[in-house]
């Protein structure tokens, strides 16, 4: 008896299915691999050329990071409190938006749309520059008022993009009934609205929360240098060539970042509807 | 039980030249059930939605026993509008769904749970509180709509298509359910229709509406008998439309004069007009009767129940439905003779 050949296809099956765990491997290997990096370097207290592993660890970054005199608290507080205010506001500006958007058709849309998606277009340096001046003039430089509504230029593109992708799929005819059964404008969005649109806000948010969170140069600009959020202080602290103080910082920084990832992780896969109008876009 | 009057009612939309109701007036009388009939846009649903207070009128009147409503809005009108496409909320449960105008109105849990309980009986599906939504026929879908509109005993129950979303068989069903129902609570309900055959089998009253206008409001019966016009005639199945002048109590016609003796002919049109007649009460070679005419059969349909007859007279042809004939009875090329029955004709306007 002789061995039957493979088939072509199957061949060609095996292959695809070899090709498709490498790259699976290679994109894992990316991400996760100057996290490592990072993670040896945080502990590491000597680690010259050529060796592999560090010659000693220590505590000394992570007692710095968290000791009295430390400014890593007071950054990330900084940072909270701006992504914290920018992610709810964009949601609140940006859900009437998204309405308009996603539900209606009316003269000047795709003008309105172009507007909106603009800053991802535009150098955000360039809107920080001319935006400086009048942010000196109005009292709003130097505070963290107008570094969240100065974050509030790159973000809202993402979030009104996002939530008319939800609103397109979306059928008023609910809030319709609502209120026919006997439900008020607030009860309607409380009991229609808002759960029909909440995966979408989730993922709204998240972006929001990230591009605020990981914003270096427009805090620089409009902070001053008196609004010390994460990405400002980590900078000037790489500057400053302490490496495993760097790294630890850089690991306290993702961490926040990673954790809201992974809680709503859920409303990005392809089965939610959050993401459903996406491709509209 | 509530009396609806809609009084020169009439909606333009924003950038339309044309209104999509105007002047509609009518009056709905306590505890009966009416349709709106009429082909898709013309304007019934519009209607419907202003009756909710769900689209505001751009004039006119709207009165719930004589009360004007129209600055009421739709959440304390107590006008329950139930969706063609049913709308249960997909976030709740069945209970919560039906519940749903009880937990507006801020009624005691307690209260809710026993009243959604009676409600899902009364639309016969008992035992199904807890299940959700998408877990649901559309028939049954349609039943936990009714039930969530009943429950709060609305002044006005307003059905949108209420039977087209549903197979043949539901739809029979829950057209026995609605009627019983709606007999049991005697809530004044209105609902929206492009079938005829809906709309008489279900309605006290019919609206016929087109383009946004109230043409003829009836019971049902008046439509096949005395239509307004030969549009109407159409949308209730009139095929036969021959030109006529009526003198008196004569139609002359190009095909024959003929004695006009209906119930009611002096409502129908005086001089140039339409004759026009069913083709069930036209008449097939029946010894010395008045009003006849001779013909030739151009085509016989079989048709199971009954046999359709394509018959030319002169320059027209005229349908006859037969129940009775048997195969060879009368075929086609045979001449007969055609009786118009003096008090089944009737005119419409047409030139």
């Amino acid at each position: 008896m002789t061995k039957s050949p493979e088939s072509p296809t199957k061949r060609r099956d095996r292959v695809a299915r070899v090709l498709h765990g490498l790259a699976v491997a290679l994109l894992i290997f990316a991400l996760l691999a100057p996290l490592f990096a990072f993670l040896i370097n945080a502990f590491a207290f000597r680690w010259f050329y050529p060796q592999l592993i560090p010659s000693e660890f220590s505590l000394r970054a992570w007692q710095s990071i968290f000791g009295p005199n430390s400014k890593v608290v007071g950054a990330l507080w900084s940072s909270a409190a701006i992504a914290i205010g920018v992610t709810i506001s964009s949601v609140i500006i940006g859900l009437p938006a998204a309405r308009a958007l996603g539900l209606y058709s009316f003269k000047g849309k795709r003008i309105v749309e172009f507007l909106i998606l603009s800053p991802t277009i535009v150098p955000g340096i360039a809107v920080a520059m001319g935006l400086n001046i009048n942010f000196i003039r109005w009292g709003l430089a130097g505070s963290h008022f107008g570094v969240a509504l100065v974050h509030l230029v790159p973000v809202m593109p993402y979030v009104v993009l996002t939530l008319s992708g939800v609103f397109a799929n979306y059928n008023p005819e609910f809030e319709e009934q609502a209120r026919s059964l006997g439900a008020g404008p607030i009860a309607t969005f409380r009991y229609v609205t808002f759960p029909a649109v909440f995966p979408g806000i989730v993922v709204a948010s998240l972006f929001a929360f990230l591009i605020s969170w990981s914003q270096y140069i427009l805090t620089f600009l409009i902070g001053g240098g008196r609004v010390v959020t994460m990405p400002i202080l980590l900078f000037s602290t790489s500057a400053g060539g302490n490496e495993a103080l760097t790294a630890a910082m850089s690991l306290v920084f993702i961490a926040p970042a990673v954790l809201f990832l992974v809680l709503s992780s859920r409303f990005l896969s392809g089965k939610s509807g959050a993401i459903g109008g996406f491709g509209k876009v | 039980m509530t009396q609806v009057n809609l009084r020169h009612l009439r909606k333009l939309y924003p950038g339309a030249q044309i209104a999509a109701v105007d002047d509609l007036s009518l009056e709905v009388p306590s505890g009966r059930l009416i349709a709106f009939l009429g082909p898709s846009g013309c304007g019934k649903t519009t209607t419907l939605k202003m009756i909710a207070g769900l689209i505001p009128p751009s004039g006119g009147e709207i009165t719930f026993d004589g009360q004007d409503v129209s600055a009421v809005p739709a959440e304390k009108r107590g006008a329950v509008m139930v969706f063609q496409n049913y709308l249960l909320f997909p976030y709740m449960s069945i209970g919560d769904n039906v519940g749903f105008g009880l937990k507006m109105r801020g009624e005691d849990k307690a209260v809710i749970k026993k009243r959604v309980g009676e409600m899902l009986e009364l639309v016969k599906l008992p035992d199904i509180a807890s299940r959700r939504p998408t877990q649901l026929s559309g028939g049954q879908q349609q039943r936990v709509a009714l039930a969530r509109a009943l429950i709060t005993n609305p002044n006005v129950l307003l059905l949108d298509e209420p039977l087209s979303n549903l197979d043949a068989h539901l739809r029979d069903e829950m057209r026995e359910l609605i009627v019983s129902i709606q007999r049991d609570l005697e809530v004044t309900t209105i609902f929206v229709t492009h079938d005829q055959e809906e709309a008489v089998l279900l309605a006290d009253q019919v609206a016929l509406m087109f383009d946004g206008e109230l043409k003829q409001y009836a019971a049902p019966e008046e439509f096949y008998q005395r239509p307004v016009s030969e549009r109407a005639a159409r949308f209730f199945g009139g095929v036969n439309f021959i030109p006529a002048e009526r003198k008196a109590e004569q139609i002359l016609t190009p095909i024959g004069d003929f004695s006009f003796q209906a119930a009611n002919r002096e409502t129908a049109p005086t001089g140039k007009a339409n004759l026009t007649i069913r083709p069930e009460q036209l008449k097939l070679n029946e010894d010395g009767a008045a009003n006849t005419v001779s013909g030739k059969v151009r085509s016989r349909i079989y048709v199971g129940t009954y046999t359709r007859y394509k018959i030319l007279i002169g320059e027209y042809e005229v349908e006859v439905i037969r129940t009775a004939d048997m195969p060879g009875d009368i075929n086609e090329g045979d001449e007969v003779r055609v009786t118009f029955p003096a008090d089944r004709m009737w005119l419409v306007e047409g030139g």
